[in-house]
């Protein structure tokens, strides 16, 4: 195959273009990664000379951001599992009953959700905590999560459960189930893969949110990693990069982990049964 | 076993009736096959004999019993949908044995009973498999399998077999007519393929917009379609139908089109109010009652217009004068040479006549 002058210069432009906009995107990622291990570490890029692992141990005494992954972890997964099992009910119900003007109430849900999660929000919102009661627990930071991020999540999972047929359910209710059997035993593993979408989702949500935690928290031992993050920096307010780049790394790894896993054991491999 | 009732069963959709007013009798171990185009409410029907779908008005009974409002799980029924429905996360013995998991046989049975009914059906070997990793042709088993393994008083088909190409698919209804056979199982099923009805059915169910226009048997709807509608959808290709002026003469009945020679009929009691209202009737004759000769009780003439070697037989299509073409299906190893105008015979005995409206008008002897 000859090429013309033309397409040759075009091939090389359009190389030259994509490798600057890559270089853009990677240049962060890579001093995230070289920065944790050098213990002098700056905001540019520098291989790691000597490699130390000296940041973590500093890291791991601060107690105070230790704690805040304990607490990240305890509102994530609090967030996680109210999210997932009221979104897939609720998807479950809106996509298969017949309740007349199920569609409107999902629009109008999802469309409040992106107000009420929004920070014009959160002075109503920090008012109703209160009025309740929770300010500065837990369940106050969960709750709020849950109730922001419920809309999009049912919007998510109920247009999954769309695209699967009925007659997975069908078939097992002729087959002598009832509707509860037929929702466990075949429905709940065939839209399991939506459910896991949206259980990373809304782990990543919650586990990378700082103002709601921010705002609804007072003392030191319930705040999340979010703002944990915040004790690296000096009195001045002046970053203390290696340290901070440390704690990141760790704050970053349960994300990371957690799409590895989900990738590993669920992908999207159920596929089949139906012959389209 | 069990028969199944319809009595003046209506289920709409918003304005739009899928069935309208249907009643109609299955007896205990037939096989009925709901055939008609796409819309008609075959599938409506099925699914309320199912409980998938509840009747707006009417009654349902299987057996004795009156289902109309029950839940699919309380009608003991089998269902094989078109689209199959296996589960995908479960292998196929799991698949198979479902029907039994949940009324509460034990695992050992289960495995035993779907290792059984899979032998019968050739899948015993793909048992540890999941419906992904196997062909379109043994996922069909496999679906039928799951119908079979649990005794039920009626069977329910869904087009089961439209999803197979055309070899497998003739390998699969002689399968399954010979299971219905030596089963004896009250059957439904649905299809748009008059040649499985044709070929599966004790009797059809011919629907059209929601109605039945013709429940009979296959020999029957063949023979004598009650309806142009029907004589149309039965039969591959359709029935050449073709409009004439009928005149009543002598006590007989002469129909005249251009390029036509049809002898006269003798005078039936269930023509002469028809004619006489409305004397433009129409005139049936199916493709393979036609022959390659002029010399025949009546004569349809016209241009030659295609002439297709299927193999066993061959398929004329002349046009006539009028624009209507008639198809004849001739059976013969010869070459037939046609010049440009044609004359196809055909004798007094298979002439079909339909009224202004469609409907069958009878001979007396019908």
């Amino acid at each position: 195959m000859t090429l013309s002058f033309q397409q040759i210069l075009s091939r090389i432009s359009f190389s030259v273009l994509a490798a600057l906009i890559g270089i853009c995107f990677a240049l962060p990622l890579i001093w995230f990664l070289f920065a944790p291990f050098n213990a002098r570490a700056e905001l540019g890029l520098e291989i790691p000379s000597p490699f130390t692992l000296k940041n973590f141990f500093t890291v791991f005494e601060n107690t105070f951001a230790m704690r805040g992954l304990l607490n990240s972890f305890i509102q994530s997964i609090g967030g996680v599992v109210l999210v997932g099992f009221a979104a897939t009910l609720a998807a479950y119900a809106l996509s298969r009953s017949d309740i007349p003007g199920k569609k409107s109430i999902t629009y109008l849900l999802l469309l409040f959700s992106s107000v009420v999660s929004g920070s014009a929000a959160m002075v109503p919102i920090f008012l109703i905590v209160s009025k309740l009661g929770l300010i500065d627990t837990h369940v106050a930071v969960i709750l709020v999560f849950a109730g922001g991020l419920l809309p999009t999540a049912m919007f998510i999972l109920r247009d999954f459960i769309d695209g699967i047929p009925k007659s997975y359910e069908e078939s097992a209710m002729v087959a002598g189930a009832s509707s509860m059997q037929a929702f466990r035993d075949v429905a709940l593993p065939v839209i399991r893969p939506g459910i896991v979408v949206v259980v990373v989702w809304a782990f990543v949500n919650i586990w990378g949110s700082f103002l709601i935690p921010f705002i609804l928290l007072r003392s030191d031992e319930l705040m999340p990693a979010s703002v944990a993050i915040y004790s690296f920096y000096s009195e001045a307010g002046t970053p203390i990069v290696t340290l901070l780049a440390a704690y990141a790394l760790i704050y970053s790894f349960p994300v990371i982990s957690l799409y590895l896993f989900v990738n590993w054991k669920f992908g999207f491999r159920f596929f089949g049964g139906i012959k389209a | 076993m069990a028969s199944i009732s319809f009595q003046n069963v209506t289920k709409s959709f918003g304005d739009f009736n899928a069935v309208s007013n249907a009643s109609f009798e299955i007896n205990d171990g037939e096989f009925i096959c709901l055939l008609g185009p796409s819309g008609c409410g075959k599938t409506t029907s099925l699914r309320m004999i199912a409980g998938l779908e509840t009747p707006t008005s009417g009654r349902i009974y299987i057996g004795d019993k009156d289902v109309t409002g029950l839940h699919p799980r309380d009608r003991k029924i089998s269902m094989v949908f078109q689209d199959y429905a296996l589960y995908p996360h479960m292998n196929i013995s799991q698949n198979i044995a479902y029907p039994l998991k949940v009324r509460g046989e034990n695992e050992a049975t289960r495995g035993e009973r779907a290792q059984e009914v899979a032998d019968v059906l050739k899948i015993g070997h793909l048992l540890d498999r999941l419906p992904a990793q196997i062909s379109g042709g043994q996922q069909q088993r496999t679906s039928l399998a799951r119908a079979l393994v649990n005794p039920s008083q009626v069977y329910l088909f869904d087009e089961p077999l439209s999803n197979l190409d055309a070899k497998l698919r003739l390998e699969a209804r002689g399968f399954l007519h010979h299971l219905q056979h030596s089963m004896g199982m009250t059957s439904v099923y649905v299809t748009h393929d008059q040649a499985e009805a044709m070929a599966l059915a004790t009797r059809v169910a011919v629907m059209d917009q929601g109605r039945i226009v013709q429940f009979a048997t296959p020999m029957e709807i063949y023979r004598k379609p009650a309806t142009t509608f029907v004589a149309n959808f039965v039969g591959n290709p359709p029935m050449n139908l073709l409009p004439v002026e009928a005149m009543v003469e002598d006590n007989r009945l002469k129909v005249k089109a251009d390029g036509l020679d049809v002898a006269d009929i003798p005078m039936q009691r269930s023509f002469a109010e028809a004619v006489a209202n409305n004397p433009n009737i129409t005139l049936g004759v199916r493709p393979e009652h036609l022959r390659a000769t002029a010399e025949a009780e009546n004569v349809v003439r016209g241009k030659l217009f295609a002439n297709e070697n299927m193999g066993a037989e061959k398929l004329v299509t002349i046009e006539r004068p009028d624009a209507a073409r008639f198809t004849a299906r001739i059976f013969t190893d010869d070459d037939i040479i046609l010049s440009e105008d044609v004359a196809l015979g055909f004798s007094s005995q298979h002439i079909s006549l339909f009224d202004t409206d469609g409907n069958r008008l009878a001979l007396d002897d019908e």
